[in-house]
């Protein structure tokens, strides 16, 4: 076959399943994922803790082997793409080995790839050049992670995968890590990382694959989410109306009941507010917000929860992920 | 490509240098505590090897021993901080990887074997050119069933627990290869030392007398252990894919 030979500017990840033995029962992770991914592409990977995002990044760096389905980096397989150093990643968890200094780390893990970045380059990139001397074992959480994000850029690979980069760091370390991340993506690489926090998925992604219970429920760029939900919510008590007269004022997408408190997802809440005002005088207690992702998201795994037959676990592993 | 690897894999360990003073103290403060005060015995135990030279060799059994261990407790530490699941995502090959570690096992063995052949000529034990290299070659084959085994305990214990496993492990061994002291010619315990590595190890120091200081049985029992240990060792390796 011609087209097996040619390189593939893809990844794509075929029929994925795996599953894992638990206590009472196989665990179904993952459970059938097809995901292609255009090179240059930063995708998101988004969901709750347990919907499969980390074995799916596992399997993608060929560290798992899927039980079903497939997975082809620029046309090899990971531990091929591995191997020939096209991949770069930041796993979850893990520490850093001892005995090293910063500079001299990034160094060691810089000599495993056939064309890696500039040490110095790559230090100053991950905000770390001043902790460039000090030993890997006498730094702080947020400077660790840091470490760990330059032990990944070093490689300059062109898939760089990172798995829940940002869960040790506070806000303004995590500006400063997407800052890094976009200096890189710009670079031309493909970035594929999982998150649970739906603000960076929105802010840093081109794209968000949406999981729940180790399967996708929403796919797409991170805007055309947004617009299937509304781009803004408004609530306000208002007793006694109908949602579908609700639903029916201009600029609404659709309209749900909460006890007294109306919720309008809006297309465009400034014409919805005008329209609502007028219908109803009486409405009280008005607040708008930005949906961003959390709204799409609570309302694709809902859906999907309930086309599922199972009770809504998806409804409250996100209500979860809210505090 | 290794050979950066490996220089700040050296660097790594002798930074260590709790560990790496200890492992390298222990065996020379025994050295001079059983040898010192027994320096001018030169037929010990009627084997026709002196005192010094008998137990130079058996502390160089026991401290290369512990280096090649050693190895052991450097994975199990990598592991449990994720660091093998890092490095399993680098074009670095889990042979490289192995290599990179049976080698800085040699070269603190090496060192140890070094500090122990002064200590023993400070108490006058001497030996032909050729006699040293051949009991330094022997020692060094006889390491590698305990590379193996250390590979092994790296990928099957935690941290917390290499420490009394091959604190144990390498008295036992110790113990068993005559390296406290020589375990006689008769009885049970002369007869299970032949088929333990360790013992072979001891008795390289019998290229002093000539000849050949491993038998036919002494070569069969290193392979045969190699070859036992690596199978384990690879084995835990490949089960030992997830996460910690």
């Amino acid at each position: 076959m011609a087209t097996a030979d040619e390189p593939s500017a893809q990844i794509q990840l075929s029929g994925l399943v795996k599953s894992f033995r638990g206590s009472d029962g196989p665990i179904r992770a993952v459970r059938g994922i097809d995901v292609e991914i255009t090179a240059g592409e930063t995708v998101a990977l988004l969901g709750p803790n347990g919907a499969g995002k980390s074995t799916t990044i596992d399997m993608l760096l060929g560290l798992l082997e899927p039980d079903e389905g497939s997975v082809s980096v620029f046309g090899r397989s990971p531990s091929e793409a591995v191997a020939q150093g096209a991949v770069g990643g930041m796993l979850q968890t893990g520490q850093l080995i001892r005995d090293l200094s910063v500079r001299e780390l990034v160094a060691m893990m810089a000599s495993l790839y056939p064309a890696p970045l500039d040490v110095e380059e790559t230090l100053e990139l991950a905000g770390v050049s001043e902790i460039a001397a000090q030993r890997t074992n006498k730094l702080s959480g947020g400077q660790t992670q840091r470490v760990r994000l330059a032990v990944a850029l070093v490689s300059d690979a062109e898939l760089l995968v990172l798995d829940e980069p940002t869960v040790a760091l506070d806000v303004e370390g995590r500006q400063a890590f997407w800052g890094t991340m976009r200096a890189f993506a710009a670079r031309g690489k493909t970035v594929v990382f999982a998150t649970h926090y739906l603000e960076e998925a929105d802010a840093y992604a081109d794209r968000a694959v949406l999981m729940a219970h180790g399967a996708i429920v929403a796919d797409g760029p991170t805007t055309e989410i947004r617009a299937t939900v509304g781009t803004r919510t408004i609530r306000a008590t208002l007793p006694s109306v109908d949602v579908d007269e609700l639903a029916a004022l201009p600029g609404v997408n659709s309209a749900e009941r909460r006890g007294e408190v109306a919720v309008l997802h809006c297309a465009d809440s400034d014409a919805a507010i005008r329209a609502l005002l007028d219908a109803y005088p009486d409405v009280r207690d008005i607040e708008i917000a930005a949906a961003g992702l959390e709204q799409a998201f609570l309302a694709l795994t809902g859906d999907a929860d309930s086309g599922d037959g199972r009770p809504p676990r998806g409804a409250s592993a996100s209500s979860e992920k809210q505090r | 490509m290794t050979l950066v690897y490996m220089r700040y894999e050296l660097l790594r360990t002798l930074r260590n240098r709790r560990f790496f003073l200890l492992s390298l103290g222990f065996p020379l403060i025994l050295f001079y505590t059983i040898a010192g005060p027994n320096r001018n015995v030169h037929n010990f135990d009627k084997s026709g090897i002196s005192f010094p030279l008998y137990y130079m060799v058996a502390m160089a059994a026991f401290g290369t021993m512990s280096a090649m261990f050693s190895c052991g407790g450097r994975i199990a530490a990598e592991r449990a901080v994720g660091w093998n699941r890092q490095l399993r995502i680098t074009p670095l090959s889990s042979r490289s990887y192995f290599r990179v570690k049976v080698l800085t096992g040699y070269m603190m063995a090496i060192v140890s074997l070094l500090a122990l052949y002064l200590a023993g000529m400070s108490l006058g034990v001497s030996l032909t050119s050729s006699q040293w290299l051949k009991m330094t070659g022997l020692i060094l084959i006889g390491l590698v069933p305990f590379a193996a085994l250390g590979i092994l305990i790296g990928h099957m214990l935690t941290p917390d627990s290499t420490g009394p496993a091959m604190g144990g492990g390498i008295s036992l061994l110790a113990l068993l290869g005559g390296v406290y002291f020589p375990l006689g010619h008769h009885g049970f315990l002369p007869e299970l030392a032949q088929y333990i590595p360790s013992y072979w190890l001891v008795q390289a120091s019998h290229v002093a007398l000539g000849g050949h200081p491993w038998s036919t049985k002494g070569w069969i029992v290193m392979i045969v252990w190699t070859i036992v240990l690596s199978g384990l060792a690879a084995r835990a390796y490949r089960r030992d894919t997830g996460r910690v």
